[in-house]
């Protein structure tokens, strides 16, 4: 039997504000413990939470960009259950509400077409604090759990897609594009290693053709793109070999586990959780004007999509260059800086994603810590582009560039001596000695028939060469020296 | 100095008849003598009591006194209070000293008044006898055999027994008028949204508000005046100036429009306190008002609404009381669950745990139409009678309680105890403000008339309440308790 | 609507409130009573109403984001009943 595989996402993005989403205490990542827990992230009796508007422009900045409805009034809600890490009882989300409706995100595949994905909706919620199990266990003291409230009240944005993609890859394409969308808009650091991006991924399977869906398993907490891809892979076999052994998914919460590439059930003993929401009477509905929404959609930045189509239709590059150099911020801004320097969009493609990108992954730097900067690369463009020296050249002054050895691409090929020499009466003069030089090669040349000459030109062109120390334009070489041979046959 | 009122004792105050140490003390000892009787305060904050008197002392003796400065006062022991033990009346909260003020607090302090400790409740506000309290059942200084009614019976009862002259209550249900009218005190709820919530330990956040009680309208709103306002830190408190309270005190009430709701008059209502609300309304014909009757026709359903929504707030509110971050922890928990459970069942009385589980079961998967949603749209309905009302009376008057203050004991059975607040908690659904005036006695307990008024009439009322009061001595009647022991 | 034990053992859990069986026999029939008190919300007939969530008509306020609060750990872990290391302990939670 064929098998379809089904893949929703709900993805928990937090939000880069300065401040919590309902107090003022820190959000910055790695504090000691509990010294960014406030009297209100504690819940201490009393305290009322105040909603901060960072947090809303955020979130609405994300609804514009994936072309979501903003609805006017949204409410927040009271979700209730108990566990260590929330420290009200109860977290603060919404539920009904939600302060973004639904919208679309496109997402490119690899063989270059593109496809959209529907959101359900997205909504604001305060994260909870961590719980640090290995602290005081394994013969470091009692063996109890330790509870950090820092992270208690971060704001988060949890973006629900429709069950729209269908396989690994679209699952991790989307997730690069809603990565990619949040670091664009700057609403997000987009870290998934500090846990500002996690995701929940809810698969199921079904025979290829039918319309209903399988019974679906939530993975939870999968925390980088390879993880998402491997977690699914492992699930969507999981669940095929238990329906092709005549046996039932059920719907439960698994948790992937990296180091053994596999997801298993998180078997509690608990009663089904009933997170009896309600309308949270701490705070009251958020209702956006119109003209706070406009001014938010007419301060946006230009989107990855918008990017990648003016990419390919204003610069003419092709859809998969357009696609790649788009992909993040900061590799469209360096790209863009690139071309700005040199004035040539399909070359500065070619050296962000050849030299460029191959020196970046040999050292594992991400193109914000590049030690060339755009303008440098730029610049160093423009040398190969006005023949001031050669392509080999140019890969020379990259190196040293990206090693620290000059300022500047003109300063490089000043110390290093690499100027094209494209003087016509220099190479003249060097062409006229080596072939005073060579009477025997020049006698060759000119008994040869003339099909077979262009062959032998290499010869000279190659003394030519290296008597330049290779500063020669060879282009230029070969159309004089054959100018001259032939006058000599 | 006990007999007087705080407009009084600032005067006092002004005139160097007596200094704020010497009125401390004096109240301080009464409450050494006298509350072992009342229990009705959980903690007496001496020192600091006293430190505070010697600053007010010191701006008055710098020209830098203001109206209340070096007035005593208690505050229910529902106001987080820096330094000071705030336990809500609960086992769950008896070690804890809170590490902030609430705004409420901070304002009381920053107008010079001198705080002398925090009064007895019923645990988390829940109640209406003040029985339910972990630290003991208050008594009612007019009578040492019934209840100072409740939730803020503490404030009451130290009020009435001339123990301080002013304090300050919270009203989720009735809170502070019931304990007014049964202690013959002053007690206002202010609007919803007109005094700030931050700092004020939460039983249902859509219902609560603090408000003053006192001897008279007038020095309830001295402390209006102070406490009233929008505060940054409570989203549900409102952005509207705040007016001098004392201004329009002595306006005349010739043509003032005075509704009598029906439904408060019905079945159920205690004959005697039925003759002393109508003397009262013939009072405010004599001084030129004008009464008619009007319907407020869902009145019936204000309770049923008020027991699905307050338990269902109440519930999630008290999640937080989980052992792990302040408050109780059981001892040797063998695991999380263990933890919770065993935390949450020492640390909390009955009657919390019966809301608790209520507001829990009304909440839950298949129950929440029929229930929350219905009595949020009940709730509407309820507020649009007073609002309908309100388009044809300046304001409403009725009792404040079906009966006079009852036994201590006397009302066991959980449900026939929440009908005692008939005619309070429709008010706390609406959000709209209302006052219990001291207006009689019926067999030598107090009882208390209620003005209700639309959204923001809080000058309104003070008005109505104190040319009553310029008119009638009920409220300068004294319990024996306070004479004799004088 | 009818209340039974298993609706309060359910609360109970939801709400981790121990109880033992005589308390738990005692809650159903309080709670059972109320109820039945709470059930009259039944008459009104409310088809159209909007549920009234606040008891004003007012609409939420925003807050500056702005860094306020300091570091205050000690202050407030001094009302905790267990703490080590400035981290919360409670008995080891198994994932």
């Amino acid at each position: 039997m064929q098998w379809e595989t089904v893949i929703g996402l709900e993805v928990h993005v937090q939000l880069a504000t300065r401040s919590k989403i309902f107090s003022g205490a820190s959000t910055a990542f790695g504090a000691e413990p509990n010294t960014q827990a406030c009297a209100i992230d504690l819940g201490l009796p009393g305290v009322l939470p105040v909603l901060n508007e960072q947090a809303v422009a955020m979130a609405v900045q994300f609804g514009l960009a994936i072309h979501a409805e903003i609805p006017e009034v949204s409410v927040f809600d009271r979700k209730n259950y108990f566990y260590p890490d929330l420290p009200k009882g109860y977290q603060t989300s919404q539920m009904y509400q939600p302060i973004v409706g639904p919208g679309e995100v496109e997402i490119s595949l690899d063989d270059g077409s593109t496809k959209r994905v529907r959101v359900h909706h997205a909504h604001l919620e305060e994260d909870a604090g961590k719980s640090l199990h290995e602290l005081f266990s394994n013969g470091r003291g009692h063996g109890m759990t330790g509870i950090d409230l820092n992270r208690a009240g971060t704001p988060l944005l949890e973006i629900v897609s429709e069950p729209d993609m269908r396989s690994a890859k679209e699952a991790a394409a989307y997730l690069r594009a809603i990565h990619s969308i949040v670091t664009y808009l700057g609403i997000s650091d987009g870290n998934m290693a500090e846990g500002s991006m996690r995701c929940d991924v809810n698969v199921s399977v079904r025979p290829t053709g039918q319309a209903a869906f399988g019974t679906r398993a939530e993975i939870k907490n999968v925390n980088s793109f390879r993880f998402v891809e491997r977690a699914i892979e492992f699930e969507v076999e999981r669940q095929v070999e238990l329906l092709e052994d005549g046996g039932e998914v059920i719907q439960e919460t698994r948790l992937f586990d990296p180091e053994r590439s596999e997801t298993r059930s998180m078997r509690t003993k608990e009663q089904a959780n009933d997170y009896r929401y309600f309308p949270c009477p701490d705070l009251l509905p958020v209702v956006l004007d119109q003209a706070y929404v406009d001014h938010l959609r007419e301060t946006l930045p230009e989107l990855p999509d918008e990017k990648r189509a003016r990419f390919q239709s204003e610069l003419g590059l092709s859809a998969y260059d357009a696609s790649v150099l788009s992909a993040s911020r900061d590799m469209a801004e360096y790209f863009e800086a690139v071309k700005a320097a040199c004035g040539d969009a399909k070359q500065a493609a070619n050296w962000v994603q050849g030299e460029l990108s191959g020196a970046l992954n040999r050292e594992g730097l991400a193109i914000a810590d590049s030690p060339v900067s755009a303008r440098q690369l730029g610049e160093l463009i423009g040398r190969v582009m006005d023949d001031t020296i050669s392509g080999k050249a140019a890969k020379q002054v990259f190196q040293a560039l990206w090693h620290g050895e000059g300022v500047s691409a003109d300063e490089v090929i000043e110390a290093k001596g690499l100027k094209q020499v494209t003087d016509t009466g220099a190479i003249e003069a060097m062409i006229d000695q080596v072939i005073a030089d060579s009477p025997a090669q020049v006698a060759q040349y000119c008994d040869a028939e003339p099909e077979k000459r262009g062959k032998m030109i290499g010869y000279f062109v190659g003394q030519v060469m290296k008597a330049s120390r290779g500063t020669a334009n060879p282009q230029q070489v070969n159309a004089l020296l054959k100018e001259k041979l032939d006058a000599l046959c | 100095m006990h007999d007087k009122t705080l407009s009084e004792l600032a005067d006092g105050l002004a005139f160097g008849e007596f200094s704020s140490r010497e009125l401390t003390q004096h109240l301080l000892g009464r409450i050494d003598r006298l509350d072992g009787a009342l229990n009705s305060f959980i903690t007496v904050t001496f020192d600091q009591a006293l430190a505070a008197a010697d600053a007010a002392d010191a701006a008055r003796a710098a020209g830098q006194a203001g109206p209340l400065t070096g007035l005593p006062l208690a505050l229910k022991d529902i106001f987080c209070t820096r330094g000071v033990k705030t336990s809500a009346g609960s086992k769950m909260l008896d070690t804890f000293v809170s590490p902030y003020d609430a705004t409420v607090v901070e304002k009381l302090a920053a107008a010079g008044t001198v705080s002398l400790g925090k009064t007895n409740m019923d645990e988390f506000a829940m109640g209406s006898s003040n029985e339910n309290s972990h630290y003991g059942a208050v008594k009612n200084p007019w009578d040492l055999a019934a209840v100072p009614g409740g939730s803020s019976g503490g404030s009451a009862a130290a009020v009435a027994a001339g123990l301080v002259p002013a304090a300050m209550g919270t009203d989720t249900g009735g809170s502070i008028r019931q304990p007014a009218a049964f202690c013959g005190i002053t007690g206002l709820k202010p609007t919803y949204g007109r005094v700030s919530r931050y700092g004020i330990i939460a039983y249902a956040s859509s219902l609560d508000q603090a408000g003053p009680m006192a001897r008279t309208a007038e020095d309830c709103a001295l402390l209006l005046n102070a406490i009233a306002g929008h505060d940054l830190r409570d989203s549900t408190s409102v952005a509207r100036g705040v007016p001098d309270y004392t201004a329009e005190l002595d306006a005349p009430l010739t043509g003032l429009k005075i509704g009598l709701p029906r439904e408060y008059f019905g079945e159920g209502l205690d004959p005697a306190v039925a003759a002393t609300v109508h003397e009262a309304i013939k009072v405010y014909e004599s001084l030129g008002a004008t009464v008619r009757e009007v319907s407020l026709p869902h009145t019936h359903y204000a309770i049923p609404a008020y027991y699905v929504i307050a338990p269902a707030e109440a519930s999630s509110n008290l999640s937080r009381y989980d052992g792990v971050r302040f408050g109780h922890r059981c001892d040797n928990p063998r695991d999380l669950i263990d933890l919770y459970q065993r935390s949450r069942a020492e640390g909390f009385g009955e009657e919390v745990k019966r809301r608790i589980l209520i507001g829990t079961h009304t909440l839950s998967e298949g129950f929440f139409d029929a229930y929350y949603k219905k009595a949020q749209q009940v709730r509407r309905l309820i507020r649009q009678d007073f609002l309908d009302a309100f388009e044809q009376v300046d304001v409403l008057m009725g009792p404040a309680s079906p009966t006079p203050a009852f036994d201590l004991g006397a009302n066991k059975d959980p449900v026939s105890m929440y009908l005692q607040d008939i005619y309070t908690i429709a008010v706390n659904l609406a959000g709209i403000p209302g006052i219990s005036v001291p207006a009689g006695l019926a067999n030598g307990r107090p009882v208390g008339l209620q003005v209700l008024g639309t959204h923001f009439a809080e000058e309104r009322l003070l008005n109505v309440a104190h040319r009553f009061q310029q008119t009638t001595d009920w409220h300068l009647r004294r319990p024996a308790f306070a004479e004799e022991n004088a | 609507m009818a209340l039974e034990h298993a609706d309060v053992q359910r609360a109970a859990f939801l709400a981790r409130l121990g109880l033992d069986d005589n308390e738990a026999a005692r809650y159903v029939d309080d709670l059972g009573r109320i109820l039945e008190m709470v059930d009259q919300l039944q008459r009104v007939d409310t088809d159209g109403i909007a549920p009234l969530a606040h008891p004003l008509d007012a609409t939420q306020r925003l807050r500056a984001d702005e860094v306020t609060e300091g570091d205050q750990r000690e202050r407030f872990q001094r009302c905790a009943p267990a703490v080590e290391n400035g981290l919360y302990l409670v008995p080891r939670v198994v994932e």
